[in-house]
């Protein structure tokens, strides 16, 4: 039995892996048969992989990195990513095929479970039982958890963003790159991404990987309404993120929505002012180190479920902040 | 000319509180109410604006029993010209399931003449968050997907598909048929008029029985989880908080 873990490079994060790369590896050790058969797959980076990744890999307890060096893997093709993943699966006889609930994470596995047309779980947070497999996952918005049979071969499964924290391997992997050979057709290459275009006015990962963030709910109480909430976040030095109700009502873009359908983020500190604290909302912010949360209603789930609160009007309670904190 | 076929769900509203069935078996949205998913909304949107600049047809399709007939009216009064119920226990059918009964009707459709260009599916339901009909769908009918569409714009026998991402907006341009997941973000879906909802609630709508024996989606049982224990401190009230709420922010050091 072995696990194989899909992980996703990425240029922004320190060591060059993302963060939910980190987080799925950690739980995919505690998965059976993981902590003795521990692989991973790299797609997307062409030539040998980073020093910086394999450091991360070893750590992480990785034994084989599964890569593919062909150059039209370079832009994102989910399908032709599937297909490496696939050829990894057979290379290493893996039991377990996992990968962070990302878009990449899920879209990948949702191709390689439809090839193979074996189930797929997404959102696991545990396996909680092994022969058969049954693991546990979030449904409904991180409200309600669902316990379900994975039949199939491998076990599929897409790990639920901040169900763990990244952990280092008390045993680390010797990370040995093994080159996997694949035949794409153009069939696997027919939906692949032609360009990326840089973000007008606003971009998501100033939101994502902001230390601190302010965040405004429909307590704002319109469009126009923003200064105080845009003042604080440019004095703390971090990013505006808003509710649903705010995107939906147009009061600001969608790229600033936090949530469900919005961003995760995980900030040392957000600053949650009107906003009720929905479910839907709760499961972009709950990786927050510090909640603070401001708001009229001393029983909203934000306040009961914040580190720190304050009752009251926002319109009232920023101008003082801004005033106490004064100039930089 | 692109017809356009787009599939919706008929979920719990769980903007409040999730309640389950007496059983643990499902979600209970008898007191909340129903909705569509959040993506399909913008789905929906997307197939009248690009049927519509091209002069072709949207249809909606839900899988699902009766009651499922209200998420077909409100597409039907958002500007869907046709609605499919395919009759089942939604419960039952799994994602993969799901997808095949909807390959089929897309299929037969073929069969006798009127296919449909582009299918439009949510990226991921509000309830189950499966993330995997709309490409299951496509291995079954062999055409290419892109998953987390937020803008499309047809042109000739392409597509031209723009998926929101942290780094900018990847663009991908595929030949038709093609199907697509639609996440929400990149439109506004509209809002019925009196002629709309007068006509949807008119509209007739198809029921076709599903080609597929459901193998299900291995559900053993759900569970809600406690809300969290409070350990809040209340740092104040109004204005008069900002001190001690500064004072927390210096402490935490995040205060340049
Ligand atoms: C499928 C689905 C996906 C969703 N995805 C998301 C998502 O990604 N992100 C998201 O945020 N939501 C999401 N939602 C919506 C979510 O359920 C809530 O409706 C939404 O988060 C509520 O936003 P809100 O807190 O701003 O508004 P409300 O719930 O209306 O709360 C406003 C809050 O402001 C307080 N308030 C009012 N006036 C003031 C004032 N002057 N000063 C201080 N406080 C004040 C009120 O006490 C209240 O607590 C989703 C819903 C669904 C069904």
């Amino acid at each position: 039995m072995s696990v194989l873990v899909v992980v996703e490079p990425d240029e922004g994060a320190e060591g060059g892996l993302s963060v939910v790369s980190r987080e799925t590896l950690t739980l995919a050790r505690a998965m059976p048969g993981g902590a003795a058969g521990l692989a991973a797959v790299l797609v997307g980076g062409v030539g040998a992989p980073d020093e910086a990744v394999l450091a991360h890999c070893r750590e992480q307890g990785v034994d084989t990195l599964y890569v593919c060096g062909d150059e039209r893997l370079e832009r994102y093709a989910a399908r032709a990513w599937a297909k490496v993943t696939g050829a990894a699966v057979e290379a290493g006889g893996a039991a377990y095929l996992v990968a962070g609930g990302t878009p990449r994470g899920n879209e990948v596995l949702a191709h390689v479970a439809a090839t193979r047309g074996v189930p797929m779980a997404t959102n696991v947070v545990a396996v909680v039982q092994e022969d058969p497999v049954e693991v546990e996952r979030q449904v409904v918005g991180g409200a309600v958890l669902e316990r379900v049979a994975l039949s199939g071969s491998p076990a599929i499964a897409s790990v639920a963003g901040h169900a763990v924290v990244p952990e280092a391997s008390p045993t680390p992997g010797e990370a040995q790159v093994e080159q996997v050979a694949v035949e794409l057709t153009e069939a696997d290459l027919t939906a692949q991404v032609v360009r990326l275009e840089a973000r007008e006015g606003g971009d998501t990962s100033a939101l994502t990987g902001a230390d601190v963030v302010v965040g405004a709910g429909r307590g704002v109480g319109g469009a126009d309404r923003f200064a105080d909430v845009e003042a604080l976040a440019a004095r703390l030095g971090g990013a505006v993120g808003v509710s649903r109700v705010v995107t939906s009502l147009g009061w600001r873009p969608h790229h600033e929505q936090v949530g469900q359908t919005g961003s995760r983020i995980a900030p040392d500190l957000y600053l949650a002012c009107g906003i009720s604290g929905a479910i839907q909302h709760w499961a972009g912010c709950s990786s927050s180190k510090t909640i603070i949360a401001v708001n009229t209603d001393g029983e909203a789930p934000m306040v009961t479920q914040a580190r720190y609160a304050v009752l009251g009007d926002m319109h009232e309670v920023l101008p003082a902040v801004l005033a106490e904190l004064g100039e930089p | 000319m692109t017809d356009v076929l787009v599939c919706v769900k008929r979920v719990p509203d769980a903007s409040g509180e999730v309640v389950l069935t007496p059983d643990g078996s499902s979600v209970d949205g008898r007191y909340a109410g129903y909705t569509m998913s959040a993506h399909e909304e913008c789905a929906v949107e997307i197939a009248a604006s690009v049927a519509g600049e091209s002069g072709g047809s949207v249809t909606v399709l839900t899988l699902g029993d009766d009651d499922s007939v209200e998420q077909l009216r409100a597409a039907l009064a958002v500007g869907a010209h046709e609605a499919v119920r395919v009759d089942a226990v939604a419960d039952d059918y799994g994602p993969a399931d799901v997808a095949a009964a909807i390959a089929e009707v897309v299929r037969s459709r073929e069969a006798s003449g009127s296919g449909f260009g582009l299918v439009l599916v949510g990226n991921d339901a509000a309830d189950t968050g499966d993330h995997q009909v709309g490409i299951r769908l496509a291995h079954l009918l062999d055409r290419p997907v892109v998953a987390g569409a937020q803008q499309v714009a047809i042109s000739g026998d392409r597509v031209d598909v723009r998926v929101g991402t942290a780094a900018g907006t990847e663009v991908y341009d595929l030949p038709l048929p093609a199907v697509l997941t639609v996440l929400e973000g990149g439109v506004e879906p509209r809002y019925p008029n009196i002629s709309g909802r007068m006509k949807a609630k008119k509209a007739p709508i198809e029921v076709v029985e599903p080609a597929v024996v459901p193998q299900g989606s291995g559900r053993l049982g759900l569970r809600v989880l406690p809300p969290p224990e409070s350990n809040v401190e209340l740092l104040g009230e109004g204005a008069a908080a900002a001190p001690r709420l500064v004072e927390v922010l210096r402490e935490m050091g995040v205060v340049r």
